[in-house]
This record gives C-alpha cells, sequence and structure tokens, in this order.
C-alpha cells in the first residue's frame, strides 16, 4: 500500500523529479565509460575493422526497441485493469524513446551493414521484424494523438499495444521463416563473430547507460505530461511555478 | 437499420440464451449488407482494378507475373478488407445503435462476434470465390489456383477480425480510415506472409500444408481472443 500511493500523478510528480538527475547521471557515467572502453581499449577487429565498433550502440539499442515496447504492454495492462492514470502516462512517456531507440537500431544496423556485407538494407529477419516494430510505435503515437478525449486515448493505446505485444511473436517467426522461404535473395546477418570479453563489456556498459537514459528521459517526459493533464488543478500550478527549470529543459 | 433491435431490447424466452446475441447480430449486418449491396460490390471492383493495375506498371511478361502473382492479389484482398472496415461499425456508432448493442443483454462479445462474421461473409468470401478468376489472369495453373482460394478463405477471416479491433478503437476519430490503416496493416503482416507463402510453396511444388496450418492456427486463436479485445475496445470508444 505504501507503493501503491505513487501511482498517484499528484505524488509521482516530486519523486520523479528527485530520480531523474541520478539517473541522467547514471546514464552518463555509464555512456562515458562505456564509450572509452568501447573506442579506445577494445581491440579492432580483425575481420571487421574499424567499422565493428557501432555494435557498442547498436545492439543496445535494438535491445531497448523491444525493451521498451514489452515495458509498455505491462503498463498497458495496469492501465485496463487497474485503471491508473499514470500507467497510461509512462506509455506515452515511453513510446517516443522507444521508437527513437528503433531507428536508431535501423539506422546503425544500415550504416553497419554497407562496409560488412555490401548492402545498407536486406529483408532479413531482424530488420524485417524491427521495422515492422518501428511501424507499431508509430501506430501508438498516432492513435493517442488523434483522440482528443485523453481518458479514450490512454485507454485505447494501451489496448492497442497490448494486441500489439500479443502479435509481436507471431510477426517476428513468421518474418523469419518467411525469410528463409526466401533464402536466394537474402543476406545472412546471424553468423554473429565471437566477441571478446572486454567488446562485451563494452557493449553491456552502453546497455546500462541507455537503460538510464530511457528511464531518466521517461520520467522528464512523464513530469511534463503530469504537468500537461493536471493544469487547472492547484498542485500542478503550484509544481509549475516552483518548477526548477533546468530538469524539463535540459531533458526533453 | 433499427431492423432487428426489437428483439435486442427484450427478453421473450424465458431460458436466457447469450449465443442469441450473435445470431442476432449476425443476421442484422447480413441483412443491412444485403440490404445496400453498393458496398459489397464496390469493395469487390477495387480488388479487381488494384490487381488490374499490377501488369499495367510492370509490364505484361508473364513469367514475371506468374511470380509475383500470390502477392500481388493478397495485397490487393488486405487493401480492399481494410477499405470496408470502417463500415463495421462506423454508422452503427453515427446513429446510436452501438450503444443500444452495447446496452442489450446480450454479451457485447457475442454481439461483436456476430458483426465480425457478418463482415467477413460480405467482403472475405466473395474476395476468396473471385480470386481464382483473378489468378486466371496472371497465368497460374488450376492447382494453385485452389491453394489461393483455400489461403484467402483461411485467411480473411482474421483480417476482419483485427481489422475490428481497429474500427472500433478508431470510431468517430478525426482522419481515422488513414489511422486505421497505420494500425492495423502492420498487424495483418504473418497472414500476409503465410497466405502468399502458401501459394508461392505451391507453384514451386513444395508441400504448402504447414502454411495453410498456420493460418488456421492464427483464425482459432484470433477467434479465441479478438471479439474480448474488439468488446473492450467498443466500450473504451462509447465511454
Amino acid at each position: 500500500m505504501s507503493l501503491f500511493k505513487y501511482s498517484s500523478p499528484t505524488v509521482f510528480y516530486p519523486l520523479a523529479g528527485k530520480l531523474v538527475p541520478w539517473f541522467a547521471a547514471l546514464a552518463a557515467i555509464f555512456g562515458v565509460i562505456g564509450l572509452y572502453i568501447g573506442l579506445f581499449v577494445a581491440p579492432e577487429d580483425f575481420q571487421q575493422g574499424e567499422v565493428y565498433r557501432i555494435i557498442f550502440i547498436h545492439v543496445p539499442a535494438a535491445w531497448m526497441a523491444m525493451v521498451i515496447y514489452l515495458v509498455m504492454a505491462m503498463y498497458g495492462v495496469m492501465a485496463l485493469t487497474l485503471n491508473t492514470r499514470l500507467s497510461a502516462m509512462m506509455m506515452e512517456a515511453l513510446a517516443p524513446t522507444g521508437a527513437i531507440f528503433t531507428a536508431l537500431a535501423l539506422w546503425t544496423g544500415a550504416l553497419w551493414g554497407k562496409p560488412t556485407w555490401g548492402t545498407y538494407w536486406a529483408w532479413d529477419a531482424r530488420m524485417t521484424s524491427t521495422l515492422i516494430l518501428l511501424f507499431l510505435y508509430i501506430g501508438y503515437l498516432a492513435l493517442i494523438n488523434a483522440i482528443e478525449d485523453k481518458k479514450r486515448a490512454d485507454k485505447a493505446g494501451a489496448l492497442l499495444v497490448i494486441v500489439g505485444s500479443v502479435n509481436v511473436p507471431i510477426i517476428y517467426f513468421s518474418v523469419k521463416w518467411w525469410n528463409t522461404l526466401h533464402q536466394g535473395a537474402s543476406v545472412s546477418v546471424t553468423a554473429s563473430p565471437k566477441m571478446a570479453a572486454i567488446m562485451l563489456w563494452a557493449m553491456l556498459t552502453m546497455s546500462i547507460a541507455c537503460w538510464m537514459y530511457a528511464i531518466a528521459i521517461s520520467l522528464v517526459r512523464v513530469r511534463a505530461i503530469i504537468l500537461e493533464r493536471e493544469r487547472g488543478r492547484s498542485h500542478s500550478t503550484r509544481a509549475a511555478n516552483a518548477l526548477s527549470t533546468p530538469n524539463i529543459a535540459a531533458g526533453s | 437499420m433499427t431492423a432487428n433491435l426489437n428483439s435486442l431490447a427484450s427478453i421473450n424466452s424465458p431460458v436466457f440464451q447469450p449465443e442469441r446475441g450473435f445470431i442476432v447480430a449476425l443476421a442484422r449486418d447480413a441483412r443491412l449488407a444485403v440490404r445496400s449491396k453498393g458496398e459489397v460490390i464496390q469493395a469487390l471492383a477495387f480488388f479487381v482494378v488494384v490487381v488490374s493495375l499490377f501488369p499495367l506498371a510492370i509490364g505484361p511478361e508473364s513469367a514475371l507475373l506468374k511470380r509475383i502473382a500470390p502477392g500481388v492479389v493478397w495485397v490487393a484482398a488486405l487493401l480492399s478488407v481494410l477499405l470496408t472496415l470502417p463500415r463495421m461499425f462506423a454508422n452503427d456508432h453515427a446513429d446510436g445503435t452501438l450503444e443500444q448493442l452495447a446496452l442489450s443483454v446480450y454479451p457485447l462479445p457475442t454481439i461483436v462476434a456476430g458483426k465480425i462474421v457478418a463482415h467477413w461473409l460480405m467482403t472475405g468470401l466473395p474476395l476468396a470465390a473471385l480470386s481464382p478468376l483473378l489468378g486466371l489472369q496472371f497465368g497460374l495453373a488450376s492447382g494453385e489456383l485452389a491453394v489461393l482460394c483455400v489461403s484467402l478463405v483461411l485467411g480473411t477471416p482474421v483480417l476482419s477480425m483485427i481489422g475490428a479491433i481497429g474500427a472500433a478503437l478508431t470510431l468517430g476519430v478525426r482522419g481515422g480510415s488513414v489511422l486505421l490503416a497505420l494500425l492495423v496493416l502492420p498487424l495483418y503482416i504473418p497472414v500476409l506472409i503465410f497466405g502468399a507463402g502458401a501459394v508461392e510453396q505451391a507453384m514451386v511444388s513444395v508441400d504448402f500444408s504447414a502454411n495453410l496450418s498456420l493460418l488456421g492456427a492464427i483464425m482459432l486463436l484470433a477467434g479465441l481472443a479478438v471479439p474480448f479485445a474488439t468488446a473492450a475496445a467498443v466500450k473504451i470508444s462509447l465511454d
């Protein structure tokens, strides 16, 4: 019951404000360490040369793309079953970050693919399903922005993400089987080279940095959403007046 | 519009039969569709026109056309189902019938299931029936035509079902039809892959039954879950 009190946007707003600097700092620290190991300590790959270093952002971005969608689906279940407004607000706050990570994964994948496999894009199972994941994010964002009534937008978005998350494994396997059916045209991207321990460490550190960044930025965004939705209520006006601007201004 | 509403609003029989909601909704929507045949025919005409555009865009080379035929027919079927989706709830929503249906004694999922089956009978089934003719234009052999038809019979119910969720979520939203396409098309991808894949495998004389089984499995799974999800979506939109 003590934890449930934070499901109230009013109570959560100051807590989120206190947490943001910590997560942002952790993101910065892990990011710097990860980039240092990745760019300076880790050796050059003897097959791919320097270009392999893009995995230090590519792999974490691809992980985040999937994880954030699952977290959104979890919040969606909470929003529909427990009827908590904050859950839907968290979904709305997470979605842009998830979409950006998905786009980043596709973009860095293309940049990596060109020198490594000689093509920016292949209809590989992973690439195709990541692209479809991006469509799912865009669909969610389009839906909640098109519905004017916020309460309805929250619930409709929650239902859509739950339906989407049930579909994600089906989409993944269908695309995978489709890909093996059409082997002739595709490039095999699944044969990943064995990674040295130091490379793995750089990648893990970067992953933690991405997690921390995603948490920090969505807390900043959820604060903005709370202020926007609750405007006109007294606590919100007070918070807006007392707002120490760096938190909002630096984040979004 | 209010064809069968009276029978929805009151329980005349002493024994409560929830499954009657399915039959009543199905009969009502089917009757409405039969009385405005134009809409059914328009969707079919759209299907034929879109399929006919491809040879004009690509060229009359028969080997290439045969190669792309399954994909073209399936994508055209997808788009033509998509165009008919708003019909499932929009009219009922506009004149308040949908609220009455939601308030009726029958469980909303049974009513929604009836509407989905009616939608499939009026769009998916005619599309599947017409598809061999279009396949013939692309030079498919008779066995391949049969697989194309069967794959559409198994796949189009899923299109109606997933589409129903999207149609219910976008009720009365501005720019609803484009939004609906954005929401629903990514979710249609597995059906498209297995449906077109079955025909392609038939064309290269590989066993195509796996794809058809998967389509059937998706149909059954969706049939279990979708009425409830759609009912929830309708309730969200009516709030």
